[in-house]
């Protein structure tokens, strides 16, 4: 009969307004209500009806994983050693994976010897040419650049707030933490140390010394371990080494061993961040 | 049923060598292996180009030319060449064929007299790169407006804030000193006109200047002559801001009363010449660029690109495929996305006929937790940016969830298989049902949509439409069983296909297409459970940033939404590989499905011109591109 389709599709309609409030009084009629417990279940596959997100009275909170504009993380205030500290080391990966090339980095350099130091001097992110992507904070090898989650940057002028510099962009490592969990866990157990991989290397590097002191120096298998073939990455820690030692204030034994210790941290830094990104993100 | 012509195919030229060697033997002066390293099929003699054409399609049976591009090999061998890439709608592998020319007097014999869907491409090659092609019916510049000074794709032409050849660029590292590109303000130094244009007219907005650059059946003048009153027929003139447009985008129309008589496209709003954007940039840099293209269905843009790019990688040496899991999680991410496309292309389409939003809006609410889904696994819910070469950004999540941050920011917290799987086994097929219920039978679709915007299956395959299009034709031609990618083979599913060949048809395939999704999301989840643990890369080892690619060339296509999405790579330049695409071709199916457009719509109402370009289902990001 003409018109049954019609009717079908009506009755459809009537049926997702019935269901929208059904939800509603499932709920005990706490669906716009300021209480959070229920929006799970109202936002999650099992809901029935149509619902919306009243923005900006509630929003909602994105997942870990989502990518908005970036920033660096820098050590928390209230560390014993390193309060205020770069996680940055300059080294210009996350500027030459950018796709619309939207970083601009000044690699520090010491101001005695010349020689460049494992901490930016500037950093910039346009961010709006920044196009979202994440590739930074993916192949950054020190856990250093992450994406927020911080939506809400609209301004009215966007020639002075849009280029994001160092001051801008850093934000204390436990906010990273607060804002994603899981991940920070994960990234923890790649490094091996909630601290910057540089800290753990040169307590490691601080214990094979004094092991050094007493006796043969013992070979590792991991600085045996040929370098890595990629040649782009070859270039990529080539800032960072001369620094931390001096950082380090570790007594230097010879000229031969600083060497070879040299090589073993840049093996062991190519390990680490081969086993960074096996973890995903 | 394509699997048994597929087996058919090892009879001499059936198979793609056999009609190699026929050529040869046909045409034993006009067609010479190309044997260029990492490069397959034959280069065709220019002046013979079109004689051979006919012999690959009416001897060979190669009756769809999907892609027809240019490259230029400025500082490699210095000439133009077109690449053709040549199928069967019965199954297989392409027929590569390629017609080289000089760069100065760049010209090569057209193919719309053989295949119609070579118009637009040629119109494109002709004005990115400046190829002309004798005998093509309309060769006007199609993307860039017709005061535009240079073909944007040669190699030595340069864009308005040039810096360098290719990234990554030296200034931003490590004497990265911030700049914003429009303040060094290039403009007047490097924008030039061509010396035929008249700066005065761009300032004219008669009707003359607004349809001049139209070439088919549009001509203002004559209808205009004709003393006003003496015709009834009448230029209309639709978009580039139209609702209906779906974007902005163009279409001149010429009616005769209410009845159309001619209809022609016209695009390029949006366009940005992605591609020259894509040679510039390295490998990597791409991947998040495809997902601007079709910005519906980024994970398919991501599959087709990485699969370009993995066929050149797979010539090198060290090359590791990826990983069982990897592609489960490649297929079900490729599969949630054309669901979501579909939806929303019947969506909108229902909006075209005038359903308005109710339906689109029941949808989009769908769409809603299939985003919530990508935006937990890869960080954003359009521009996914998920797979990569020979792997992906991450495995599942364990949980979907989130913290607090913002002020009254509400959280979430599901568990990532069981809310797939409540997605797969309940919300979806229930909302598919429900779009059923709402409209196939509904006698206003039916009355809107049956037996409007026909496209024979000869015009479809002719015209080289694509996806939806071509199988609401009633041409069983689906790249995930022609010419199977992925683990596509062992899943079962079958062509959604509608012989009618009207929009109706067109939608019924989307419906189809939607619940033949969900089929094969139901096998995907098993896999993904049995994978549990394994790594998503090969051996664990996560690809380098900055890859080096072994020279050649390569085609990777897949069936995205809208259709065939495939896209054409060179690695050219050095000895040991290239780490930037010296090509970087978009086969967009948004762009080429269109050329089919003026032949649907001709003997139709003004009104139904808005739905037939619906039911095609275009996204301007990919028209343009
Ligand atoms: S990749 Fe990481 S460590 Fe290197 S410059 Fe960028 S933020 Fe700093
Ligand atoms: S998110 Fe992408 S575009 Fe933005 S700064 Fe990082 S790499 Fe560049």
């Amino acid at each position: 009969m003409y018109g049954t389709g019609l009717a079908k599709g009506l009755a459809l309609t009537l049926r997702h307004f019935v269901d929208s409030f059904v939800d509603d009084i499932r709920y005990g009629m706490r669906k716009y209500h300021h209480s959070t417990d229920n929006f799970g279940i109202r936002q999650g596959t099992k809901t029935q009806g149509v619902i919306t997100v009243q923005y900006p009275d509630e929003k909602v909170a994105v997942p870990e994983r989502f990518r908005f504009v970036p920033f660096l993380i820098v050590e928390d205030d209230d560390h014993p050693t390193r309060a205020g500290k770069d996680w940055c080391t300059s080294c210009g990966i996350c500027a030459k994976v950018c796709p619309p090339q939207c970083i601009w980095i000044v690699r520090g350099n010491d101001p005695v010897t010349g020689r460049p130091v494992p901490e930016p001097e500037a950093f910039f992110i346009d961010i709006d040419i920044c196009m979202n992507c994440g590739y930074c904070a993916e192949y950054c090898p020190f856990d250093a650049i992450k994406m927020d989650h911080d939506y809400e940057l609209a301004s009215y002028d966007r020639t002075t707030h849009h280029i994001h510099d160092k001051e801008r962009l850093s934000k204390p490592n436990s906010y990273w933490r607060k804002i994603a969990p899981t991940r920070a866990y994960d990234e923890m157990m790649v490094r091996g140390t909630w601290e910057h991989i540089d800290v753990a290397k040169e307590a490691r590097r601080g214990q094979s010394a004094a092991r050094r002191g007493t006796s043969q120096p013992s070979p590792q298998p991991a600085a045996a371990a040929p370098p890595a073939p990629a040649a782009p990455e070859a270039e990529a820690p080539a800032s960072p080494p001369e620094a931390s030692s001096a950082a380090a204030g570790a007594t230097p034994w010879s000229e031969d061993e600083a060497k070879r210790e040299e090589r073993r941290r840049k093996a062991l830094e190519r390990k680490a961040r081969r086993a960074a990104k096996q973890g995903g993100g | 049923m394509v699997e048994a012509l597929a087996t058919e195919e090892t009879i001499d030229a059936q198979t793609i060598d056999g009609a190699i060697a026929y050529l040869q033997t046909q045409f034993p002066d006009a067609v010479k292996l190309d044997d260029r390293e990492g490069y397959q099929g034959l280069i065709v003699d220019s002046a013979q180009l079109l004689k051979v054409a006919r012999a690959i399609r009416d001897d060979l049976g190669f009756d769809y030319l999907s892609s027809a591009t240019a490259v230029d090999y400025l500082g490699v061998d210095d000439h133009m060449e077109m690449v053709y890439h040549a199928y069967r709608t019965s199954g297989g592998g392409a027929l590569v064929f390629k017609a080289q020319t000089d760069r100065e007097d760049a010209q090569i014999p057209s193919l719309v007299p053989v295949w119609r869907g070579a118009d637009f491409q040629e119109r494109e090659a002709w004005d990115l790169y400046g190829i002309r092609f004798p005998g093509h019916p309309n060769l006007k510049r199609i993307l860039m407006w017709e005061g535009f000074h240079g073909h944007p794709m040669r190699k030595d032409w340069r864009e308005a804030y040039y810096e360098e050849e290719v990234k990554p660029f030296d200034s931003r590292w490590p004497g990265g000193h911030v700049h914003r590109s429009e303040e060094k303000n290039v403009f007047g130094k490097n924008v030039a006109y061509p010396p035929e244009i008249d700066l005065n007219r761009l300032m004219d907005s008669s009707e003359t200047s607004v349809y001049s650059s139209l070439g088919l059946g549009v001509d203002i003048e004559q209808i205009m002559d004709k003393d006003g009153f003496e015709t009834n027929q009448l230029v209309v003139n639709m978009g580039p801001h139209h609702p209906s447009t779906h974007g902005v985008f163009r279409m001149v129309l010429t009616v005769d009363g209410e009845t159309v008589t001619s209809l022609e496209p016209v695009m390029g709003y949006l366009h940005r010449n992605h591609e020259k954007i894509g040679e510039r940039n390295t490998y990597l840099h791409n991947i998040p660029f495809t997902d601007r293209l079709d910005y519906i269905s980024s994970m398919g843009n991501n599959h087709g690109y990485v699969l370009a790019v993995e066929q050149l990688m797979s010539l090198g040496r060290r090359y590791n495929p990826p990983t069982y899991r990897c592609e489960a999680l490649r297929v079900m991410m490729v599969e949630l996305s054309r669901i979501v496309n579909h939806l929303w292309a019947i969506g909108f389409w229902l909006n075209d006929i005038g359903a308005f939003f109710t339906p689109v809006l029941y949808f989009i609410q769908e769409r809603e937790r299939i985003l919530d889904f990508f935006e937990a696994v890869a960080g954003s819910r359009m521009m996914c940016n998920y797979m990569r070469f020979g792997g992906l950004f991450a495995d599942l999540p364990e949980r979907i969830k989130s913290v607090s941050n913002l002020a009254n920011d509400r959280v979430r917290d599901y568990n990532t298989m069981q809310f797939l799987t409540e997605m797969v086994n309940e919300r979806i097929p229930r909302t598919i049902d429900e779009l059923e219920q709402l409209l196939t039978q509904n006698e206003i679709v039916l009355e809107r949509s049956i037996g409007v915007g026909i496209l024979s299956a000869e015009d479809a395959i002719n015209y080289s439409a694509a996806g939806p299009l071509l199988r609401g034709s009633g041409v069983a031609y689906d790249i995930r069983r022609a010419d199977p990618y992925s683990i596509y083979p062992e899943l079962d599913f079958d062509i959604a296909v509608e012989q009618e060949g009207d929009m109706y048809a067109r939608y019924r395939v989307r419906v189809q297409e939607l619940r033949e999704s969900v089929r094969i999301l139901r096998q995907i989840l098993p896999r993904l459970e049995a994978t549990k643990g394994e790594s998503i890369w090969a051996d664990g080892k996560v690809g380098a940033y900055a890859p080096r690619v072994p020279l050649g060339e390569a085609y990777g296509r897949v069936e995205n939404g809208k259709g065939e999405l495939g896209y054409y790579i060179v690695s050219a330049g050095g000895k040991n590989g290239s780490s930037n695409p010296w090509r970087y071709h978009v086969r967009a199916p948004s762009f080429i499905n269109l050329t089919p457009m003026g032949i649907m719509s001709t003997g139709y109402k003004v009104a139904d011109i808005v739905g037939i370009l619906g039911s095609i289902d275009i996204v301007l990001g990919e028209t343009d591109r």
